[in-house]
This record gives C-alpha cells, sequence and structure tokens, in this order.
C-alpha cells in the first residue's frame, strides 16, 4: 500500500481470533464462516485492486437476526467490522481491515415482493443492481440508477455509495429511487426507514444513510421505485474540434430546456483507444465526441433530436450522426462503454478518477490536467458524463515500474485538487472510501468534518463499523461531544438586536 | 423576549453562540408561515431569518441557484420563471390552510420542513433538490456541507439531514439547489365521477403506462367543487398531470385517453386552468376553510391509502381527498378532534406509512404528537443525532417530539458546558 494509514489492530482482538471464529460459527452455522488464508483471498480487496488486506475472519449471514447478533456481539467486545456487498468499490469502501470481521451480505441475494401498483420493489441488498431490474422488465418496468459495474454490484452497496449512473440527469441517484430501508446498527438495532410511502417521517436519515459508505449501518433490505421503461431511445453522435463547443454545446442543450436521457463525452485520447478497441465508427479527427440519448415517446425524442442537432451545428459540430436503428443506438454506446477496458489495452494500469466541476469549467480543468500530465510523465484519458459535470479521468500508467503507482495517485490528487479548486468535488459517485479519504480537507474545514463524525457518533459511538474509511482523522465521540461554550468571548454579551 | 434579525451569516452565527452559552432556547423563524405546524414552543427569544435574503449564485446552464436561507421563496421563483426554469418539485404553499396569506415562506423554510406538491411522484420534494447548505449547529459551530454540483457522494448528506429537520438541528443560512426546466406545455386530463377504490385503480394504471404522469389525485365528490373557483363542478375529479414538449404531450394524452377511456367520462384541461388546479391541490385550497379543523397529512402506499380512509370514515366524520396517485391523502377532521390515536392505529394495519397533523388549535397540537411517533430503537437514534448538533437543545426545543434533544440523553456531553 503506497503509505495508507489504517486504524492501527487492536492487539486483544488479534489475540482472541479462535474464539471470536468459534463464536462466529455458533451465530452463523453452516458454510457462513470463512477463516482459512486462502478461502479469504477472495476477499482481500475490492475495485480498488491497487490496497489488499485479509480480514480477521468472513462472516456470511443468510438472516437479519444473525446479522444483528454479529454485531451485537462485535460491539459488546469492541471488535471491528467491515460490512460488504459484491466488492465493485472503486473507492476502497469495503477494504478490509486485519482485526475486523469482513461482513459479506451476498447471501441475502432474494427478491423478496414486486409490488407494481406501487411500483416498488423489495429486495434483500445482495440483489444485483441489473438483478431488480431483470425481476420486472417482463412487465416493462426497470430500476433506473445504473452504475456501470450493474451486473454485479449490489443494491445494498448502492444505498452504501449512492450510486449514479449515465442516466442519473433525468432520473436521479439510488438517493433519489430508494424508497426505504432495514438496516441494523452497530449495537444490534434493527431500525426500519420509509417504506413504500414516500418522503420518512421526522428527520431524513435515509438521505443520511443513502452515500454514508457502510459507516452507519448494515443495510438487511431495501425498498426501491421501479420505472416504466421509456418507449423508445435514440442517440446523436457529435464531434467537436475542441472542448470548448463540446461544452457549449452541452449547455446550450440544457439551455433549450431539454434534460436528456444520457449526455457523454470523451476525449481525444479515449475516443482513439475505444474506436481502436470495438471499431464504433467514431471519427478520429475531433477533440471531443458526444453522445446524447433522448428517451420517451417516438414524437418526443423526434422532436428533440432535431432540436439538438440544430444546437450541436450551431455550436460548429465537424459531424453528427443520428440513430437509425437500435442496433446504430446501440454501436454509439459500445465504444463509451467499452472505455475503461479499451484504456486497459493501451496501458498496463490505469487509475480512475472521479471528480464532478461546473460544466462551464470542462476546458479550464482538461487543460489543467494536459499539464500535471507533461509534469507527472503520465498519460490520461477522459470519459465525463457531461449533463452533470461528472469526470472520470483514466490515469496511465505501469505498476510494474518502479514508483509509477505512487506517481499516479499523486497525479490523480491534483486532478481533485483542481476540481475542488474550479467548485467541484472530490467524488461524484465511486465514493471516498480509503482512496480519497485524505483529500477530504481539500473539500472541508475541521468543523465540517467534525460535525460529519458526530453524525457517526449517534450511530457507532465507537467507530467499530468500517473504521479508517472516509474520514482522515478519526476523533473520539466523547471528545467531540464536548460544547466548547466560552461566554466572555461571545461577541455579543449584551442580548445583541441585529 | 428579544427577536434577533441578523444580516449575514456571521450575525447568524453570533446568536447561537450566544444562545448556546446563555441556555437561552431560541425559535428559528423565517417568514412564520409554517409557525403554527409542530408541537408549540415556549422560547423566549426568537431567531428570525427574513433579513439575511439575497440570490448569492444562479447560473442557469448549470441548473444550480444558491440563496441566503431567509430569500422569500416567491423571489426566487420568479427569477426561474424569468429563465425558463422552476423548482421541479413544486414546494407547496401552507399559508392559505394555516389562515395566512398566501405568496409567503422562504427557501430556508421549504428545505426545513421539506416541501413539494403534486410533482413529487416524479420529480421528489426539497430533500432530492438540495445540493449543499451552510448552517450553524445548535452547539454554535457554521459548519457546510455539499457543494453546488449535481453529482456529489463526498462524505455524509448533512444537506438531506436538515430536510424535515424543522429547525431542530441547525440554523440553516445559505442553502444551494438543482433546479430544472420549466415544461413547455401541460395537460391535465380528469376522468369524472369514480369512487375512491376506481380512482385509485386507475392512477396506478395511469402511472404503470409510458405516460410520464407527473401528477395523479383524486378529489372525491364535492371535494371537486372546492378548487379552481368550482370551475370542475362537484362530480369526483380523478387528475392526471402530463408535462413537456408540445407534440409528446398531445401523444401521451391520446395514449391516456385510449388507456383510461371505459374508466370513466373524459375531460381535458389544459394552460392556465390545469395549473391553477394544481395550485389548489399543492396548496390543500380544499381545506384551506378559515377554520381551526384538524388537517391531516398522511403518506402511505397509494393502493392501501383509500382502504385506510373507508375504514376511518365508519368511525370519525372525515372529508379527505388524494395526491401522489393516492399514496398523499389530506383529512380534514369535521367533529374537531384530531382522532390521533385511531388515525395512526388503522394506517399501521394498511401497511404503514405516517401522519402529520399540519392544522389545529394549538391546545390539540400541545397535547397530541403533531409527527408520527417513531418506533423505538429509531426515536433513540433521531434524539442521539438531535443532541450530536444541539447538545443544550436551544433550536426549536420540543417542536418534533417532547423532550427531544435533551442534553442528558448525551453521555458525552456530560460536564461540558460552562
Amino acid at each position: 500500500m503506497s503509505g495508507l494509514a489504517m486504524p492501527k489492530p487492536d492487539d486483544a482482538t488479534m489475540r482472541r481470533r479462535d474464539e471470536i471464529v468459534a463464536d462466529m460459527r455458533i451465530i452463523v452455522p453452516g458454510e457462513g464462516v470463512v477463516d482459512a488464508e486462502n478461502s479469504m483471498r477472495a476477499f482481500e480487496s475490492d475495485g480498488l485492486t491497487a490496497y489488499r488486506q485479509l480480514p480477521l475472519v468472513v462472516v456470511l449471514p443468510e438472516t437479519v437476526a444473525q446479522v444483528s447478533r454479529v454485531l451485537k456481539y462485535c460491539n459488546d467486545r469492541n471488535i471491528r467490522v467491515v460490512p460488504r456487498g459484491s466488492g465493485t468499490s472503486l473507492s476502497g469502501g469495503a477494504l478490509p481491515l486485519e482485526d475486523a470481521v469482513l461482513l459479506v451480505m451476498s447471501r441475502f441475494n432474494r427478491i423478496l415482493e414486486i409490488d407494481f401498483p406501487n411500483r416498488a420493489v423489495v429486495a434483500q441488498p445482495g440483489v444485483t443492481n441489473l438483478g431488480i431490474t431483470t425481476a420486472v422488465e417482463q412487465e416493462g418496468f426497470y430500476y433506473a440508477p445504473d452504475p456501470s459495474s450493474q451486473i454485479a454490484c449490489s443494491i445494498g452497496g448502492n444505498v452504501a455509495e449512492n450510486s449514479g449512473g449515465v442516466h442519473c440527469l433525468k432520473y436521479g441517484l439510488t438517493a433519489n429511487n430508494v424508497l426505504g430501508i432495514e438496516m441494523v446498527l452497530m449495537n444490534g438495532e434493527v431500525v426500519r426507514l420509509g417504506g413504500r410511502h414516500l418522503d420518512t417521517e421526522g428527520y431524513d436519515l435515509l438521505g443520511v444513510m443513502t452515500g454514508s459508505e457502510g459507516l452507519l449501518g448494515v443495510v438487511t433490505e431495501v425498498t426501491v421505485r421501479i420505472l416504466k421503461k421509456p418507449e423508445t431511445a435514440r442517440a446523436l453522435l457529435i464531434g467537436f474540434p475542441t472542448s470548448e463547443q463540446g461544452g457549449q454545446c452541452v449547455a446550450d442543450i440544457i439551455g433549450a430546456g431539454i434534460i436528456p436521457g444520457g449526455m457523454e463525452m470523451m476525449d481525444r485520447p479515449a475516443i482513439h483507444a475505444a474506436e481502436d478497441f470495438v471499431h464504433a465508427g467514431y471519427p478520429l479527427d475531433v477533440e471531443a465526441l458526444l453522445i446524447v440519448e433522448l428517451d420517451g415517446p417516438g414524437v418526443e425524442v423526434d422532436h428533440l433530436i432535431g432540436l439538438v442537432e440544430a444546437i450541436a451545428y450551431r455550436n460548429g459540430s465537424t459531424t453528427c450522426r443520428i440513430s437509425q436503428s437500435e442496433q446504430e443506438r446501440l454501436s454509439f454506446w459500445a465504444g463509451r462503454k467499452a472505455a475503461f477496458p479499451a484504456v486497459g489495452r493501451i496501458s498496463p494500469d490505469y487509475y480512475c478518477m472521479d471528480g464532478t466541476i461546473p460544466r462551464k469549467e470542462l476546458p479550464r480543468v482538461l487543460a489543467g490536467m494536459r499539464e500535471l500530465s507533461e509534469k507527472y510523465g503520465l498519460g490520461v484519458a477522459n470519459v465525463f458524463h457531461a449533463g452533470d459535470g461528472n469526470l472520470h479521468p483514466l490515469i496511465l500508467y505501469d505498476a510494474n515500474v518502479p514508483g509509477e503507482l505512487d506517481k499516479a495517485e499523486s497525479f490523480g490528487a491534483d486532478i481533485l485538487r483542481l476540481c475542488v479548486k474550479v467548485g467541484g468535488v472530490l467524488t461524484g459517485e465511486h465514493g471516498v472510501g480509503v482512496e480519497k479519504r485524505d483529500l477530504m480537507p481539500e473539500m472541508f474545514n475541521q468543523i465540517d468534518l467534525d460535525q460529519q463524525m458526530r453524525v457517526k457518533c449517534a450511530f457507532d459511538p465507537n467507530h467499530l463499523l468500517n473504521p479508517g474509511k472516509v474520514f482522515p482523522q478519526l476523533r473520539r465521540c466523547a471528545e467531540l461531544g464536548r460544547m466548547h461554550v466560552h461566554r466572555g468571548q461571545v461577541a455579543f454579551p449584551d442580548i445583541p438586536r441585529f | 423576549m428579544t427577536t434577533f434579525t441578523p444580516a449575514t451569516a456571521d450575525e447568524t452565527l453570533s446568536t447561537v453562540q450566544w444562545a448556546a452559552a446563555e441556555d437561552a432556547p431560541l425559535e428559528i423563524l423565517g417568514h412564520g408561515s409554517k409557525r403554527g405546524i409542530g408541537r408549540p414552543l415556549q422560547s423566549e427569544h426568537t431567531l428570525d431569518l427574513s433579513k439575511l435574503t439575497g440570490v448569492t449564485l444562479y447560473e442557469p446552464a448549470e441548473l444550480v441557484l444558491s440563496a441566503r436561507a431567509g430569500t422569500p421563496l416567491a423571489e426566487i421563483e420568479q427569477l426561474l420563471a424569468q429563465n425558463g426554469q422552476q423548482l421541479a418539485f413544486e414546494p407547496m404553499d401552507y399559508g392559505p390552510l394555516l389562515g395566512a396569506a398566501p405568496g409567503k415562506g422562504t427557501i430556508g423554510g421549504v428545505l426545513a420542513a421539506n416541501l413539494s406538491g403534486p410533482r413529487r411522484l416524479k420529480a421528489g420534494a426539497a430533500r432530492d433538490h438540495i445540493l449543499g447548505i451552510s448552517a450553524v449547529a445548535g452547539r454554535g459551530e457554521a459548519f457546510k456541507s455539499g457543494g453546488r454540483v449535481v453529482k456529489n457522494v463526498t462524505g455524509y448528506d448533512l444537506s438531506k439531514l436538515m430536510a424535515n429537520s424543522w429547525g431542530t438541528l441547525a440554523v440553516l443560512s445559505d442553502v444551494t439547489f438543482k433546479v430544472l426546466p420549466a415544461a413547455e406545455t401541460e395537460v391535465t386530463l380528469a376522468i369524472r365521477g369514480l369512487l375512491d377504490d376506481a380512482a385509485t385503480a386507475a392512477m396506478a394504471l395511469a402511472l404503470g403506462s409510458s405516460a410520464e404522469v407527473s401528477s395523479a389525485a383524486h378529489l372525491p365528490e364535492r371535494v371537486a367543487a372546492r378548487v379552481a373557483g368550482s370551475t370542475l363542478g362537484s362530480d369526483a375529479a380523478t387528475l392526471l398531470r402530463v408535462e413537456g414538449f408540445g407534440p409528446s404531450v398531445a401523444y401521451r394524452i391520446a395514449a391516456l385517453k385510449l388507456l383510461l377511456g371505459k374508466a370513466g367520462p373524459l375531460q381535458e384541461i389544459a394552460g392556465e386552468a390545469s395549473k391553477t388546479i394544481w395550485r389548489d391541490v399543492r396548496d390543500c385550497a380544499p381545506f384551506a376553510d378559515g377554520t381551526e379543523k384538524p388537517v391531516w397529512r398522511v403518506s402511505m402506499a397509494p393502493s392501501q391509502a383509500h382502504q385506510m380512509v373507508l375504514t376511518l370514515r365508519m368511525q370519525a366524520g372525515v372529508s379527505a381527498f388524494y395526491d401522489w396517485q393516492g399514496g398523499l391523502i389530506w383529512l380534514r377532521m369535521e367533529a374537531g378532534d384530531p382522532e390521533a390515536s385511531l388515525l395512526r392505529g388503522l394506517i399501521r394495519k394498511h401497511g404503514g406509512g405516517h401522519a402529520t397533523l399540519v392544522r389545529a388549535a394549538l391546545s390539540h397540537r400541545a397535547a397530541v404528537p403533531v409527527f408520527e411517533p417513531q418506533a423505538p430503537h429509531l426515536a433513540a437514534l433521531s434524539a442521539r443525532l438531535k443532541a450530536e448538533f444541539d447538545p443544550k437543545a436551544i433550536l426549536n426545543p420540543g417542536r418534533m417530539a417532547p423532550g427531544s434533544g435533551s442534553a442528558t440523553l448525551n453521555p458525552t456531553t456530560e460536564g461540558a458546558a460552562p
């Protein structure tokens, strides 16, 4: 690991490993406890493969009661727990700790209820994102958030990460499509938030849980909203001589009141890598390639295609193709969807970043990235969820060259600093995890971070659930709870009237 | 009794710091347009944010608007309309229902009450559109959360936590919302004369089609006469709103007519007439009667709601209408008693949900839990959260739950106060 400090393993826990494993076997009988080193290897990392760590023991519970008992057992004995869904996190959110139980939710893999009249599906957290759509598509419904890992990633993990996807500008993130959850707190208490109705009573704990990266509770059931599939979808493939023109085209589309189902941009290195790989017919003489997908009733899509085409030409597009068939629409997407493996072909390794910027800053950020690329001597290709400003720079490096991983990580950190500097954020959809943990102070001051940690204290006062993620420095809850009231220093010792 | 009216975020911070040092509870107020909602407060002092105003950032092409918390909602909606945009979640105006003037309310209040409207079904509520906040926690510290971009998962979403917190966790000083294009065209299709169960089935059918219905409400017989200046007549009206570009709206309305042709007589309502109907549904106009008869706002699974109301009618005199495909029920209790435990018991029996007593006499609000009581583990978690933000319980203490936020709930603050 390149200099990542994780919480120091607890000696008492390490010494009691055999006893803990035996107790876990009592709570989760059968095949649900894995403690052999060879078998635990499968769980030593998630989608952020640069980091690996064997856990203390792997536990795969099957019932909510088991989850509750495991957590209560660990809470009572001060044992850390790392929850894991499918392990597709790109930010190390499910990275094990040496002294922590790895709580794997993959056996919670059943859809519990499909409720078409209320357009809701109740699923266990280990069901894959795509599994929900598969379960309802025969009736013409689907689940809208579609992270690119949707074939593998779990809906429980989607809640933990507030996952997005290419359609989230129009259809929202996980947070906007989840109606309710059941979760278990670190002390073993089972809590239900929301349900099949809209809005939760009291504080919006569902909103806070979504995107909390497994630090607040373990999700054991998820109720999501499903939508009727749009009647049709068509796409435009538009090339521009400069990224500025591409960016202005995106702004003008939105300015015309159009919110496309998907709007993706690629820069020259990404276009070339994708075209070499899948031969999608992308133009190679452009600096920016835009895919705009319109979905809805046929008449609407046809109407909007005309508007977008005119906007594209007004912004100096040199090529503009409109899909005439489903096959052609899919071919437009083929290159974009294969962008990551395509980049993998031209470079031994790549490191995927995930900043979001105000869209108008795109040219400035791309220029800054070119400078950084020269400074670090590493290439970079860009794919961009253009509608919502979410940028995925892919930094090209070779892990077998000593020092290149460190260089790639420094390059990535500089890109994220640039994103924050222009008014953006560190992560749009991949999460903070361990990867961006130490960059949090770029965006938040200590008071901001302390207030976030106090939320953690309300859920898990001993910092036992997924410690070492999200927060650069864990502060004890007792210390965070203290109020520093300095009566004499308050600006208005008399009752002020503004 | 002192009223603080800060004009800057710093002055807001100083006020809360003073109140924390003095253990002086504050009532947090914007325009006071929702002051009548919640348990009655006995705060000695008032923190009035109506001078903390101004839009600080508006970039239509970036779909983002930031404003100080006390900025009038009306001013923001006007600015957005000038640019063909809107707050898509359609925040309701409680003024008429609560016997106050319409058009009041601040953008901070919109978030603190998690307002929404008929488009909630498709577009979500304030909580779905908030991107970032600056606020002062009850502990007297100014913090920020989120940002100004529409896609952001950096750190916990404390912005959403402010939604529906009714000023009990922190005092908002700045908010940033996602804004969206306003629809070019809207048309409402009304099915006339349906009973509640048939209306529920028709709305589910419409929402389960690809017609992208943005709002679905059902006004039973007689209630229908109380919107849009009685232009609808008094026959029950099941309303389906379709919005978007002209050709698309025409096509989808035609598709709905085909789908629902057998359900009952159909009526098409376009333009301003449609807008007026939905504004009145949004603002609960049928019950804006100048009385203090208790009014409940109930959220349930749409398919169960009318059955709950049917059972309730056998035991209490109620007038009801439905929004959100049937899942939002507005109830007026005709005999003057809120019947809280009867209602909440029936909601539990019919699949669960929650009921908020949005209008009631002071005596009822003091005696009946205005917000849905929570299960014990959840109530304890909420109380711990309140204590983490406001350990001395100086912000709207008791407004949401009796005794919530008592510092004694949080052992970590013991001995910390001077």
